[in-house]
């Protein structure tokens, strides 16, 4: 069994209106040092596979059809072999 | 016109559009159930706005896999008509009908209000019945509405006339204050290269009639009977 973990984050450059305004909201507690708020997901998929490369095979594929939309979005995984 | 509404789980317009072209129009519609492979019968298919999959990852990514959208994609490339309706429009994003992506509205709120929308492209099986700067009111509610597009894919929407509609102030002009959303040039709708797929956030099927404080909506349908019966549209 394999566990990926996967981080998915707007691209640099598309606009994060929930990243904003929890970045106002870290000024106005005085935060003042905060410089940039940036909100993503991350999910964990539990997976069998016959080898760590079939795994990450699957996984990026999840990542490109479904997981995370191209056009906005890029994503990151790590991926580690776990007890059953 | 035979319209066939595609009803996903979490699909909540289906009976509104279903009022709207059966009722206020006298046409034909049914309902597809989103396990059917089956489109071929209609003249026209509607992707209805919602909740479908409750939104769950981003709004229509998971619908775009139900097995009908693979009958609705090939019925679209071969030039039937498609038009999606809010939650639909994101589910033609997603399925790459239609190219961009949604964001959550700039101002993270759900927007539930009237908009005026300038029709810049009335040349569309969808948009015949208008005049080219027509403004219409139709109703938008949503909060995943702030349309994205990258700067080489805006400019080719823009010069190939396929954008549809765009938030208008009253007198037509697409300013910052009329944008409800945040959408890249005040993007309302678009349409792809042939024009026989509509994507579009404000919901026509809520401005039927004089009772729902606006009778606008029924120039989408006018225009796609038009179209159909050889009338306009597709140049």
């Amino acid at each position: 069994m394999y566990k990926a973990e996967i981080y998915i984050t707007l691209k640099e450059g598309v606009l994060d209106p929930q990243g904003s305004a929890v970045e106002k909201a870290l000024h106005s507690m005085n935060f003042r040092g905060v410089q940039e708020v940036r909100i993503g997901k991350f999910m964990q998929v539990v997976l069998s596979a016959d080898s760590l490369e079939a795994a990450n095979q699957q996984v990026k594929e999840m990542c490109d059809s479904l997981l995370a939309n191209p056009v906005i979005e890029e994503y990151t995984f790590n991926l580690q072999e776990v007890e059953k | 016109m035979k319209v066939g509404i595609v009803v996903f789980p979490g699909s909540n317009c289906d009976l509104d559009v279903k009022y709207a072209v059966q009722d206020v129009m006298g046409h034909e519609a049914e309902y597809i159930w989103h396990r059917n492979k089956d489109v071929g019968k209609y003249d026209c298919i509607v992707l209805p706005g919602g909740f479908s999959y409750g939104d769950y990852l981003r709004g229509g990514a998971i619908a775009r896999f139900s097995p009908v959208m693979e009958a609705v994609s090939e019925y679209a490339l071969g030039g039937g008509l498609v038009l999606g309706i809010c939650n639909g429009f994101q589910i033609l994003l997603e399925a790459g009908l239609l190219p961009g992506a949604m964001r959550k509205n700039d101002n993270l709120q759900f927007r539930c209000q009237n908009t005026h929308l300038r029709v810049v492209n009335s040349k569309t099986p969808f948009t015949n019945a208008c005049r080219k700067g027509e403004i219409l009111q139709i109703p938008i509610a949503h909060s995943d509405g702030n349309y994205y597009a990258d700067a080489e894919t805006l400019k080719e929407l823009e010069d190939s006339g396929r954008v549809v509609f765009r938030y208008c102030n009253p007198s037509g002009e697409p300013t910052p204050e009329s944008n409800p959303n945040g959408s890249v040039n005040n993007i309302a709708g678009i349409c792809n290269h042939g024009g026989n797929v509509l994507g579009m956030m404000p919901h026509p099927e809520r401005c039927m009639e004089e009772i729902m404080s606006g009778t606008d909506g029924v120039k989408i349908f006018i225009s796609m009977i038009n179209f159909l019966e050889g009338g306009g549209g597709l140049e």
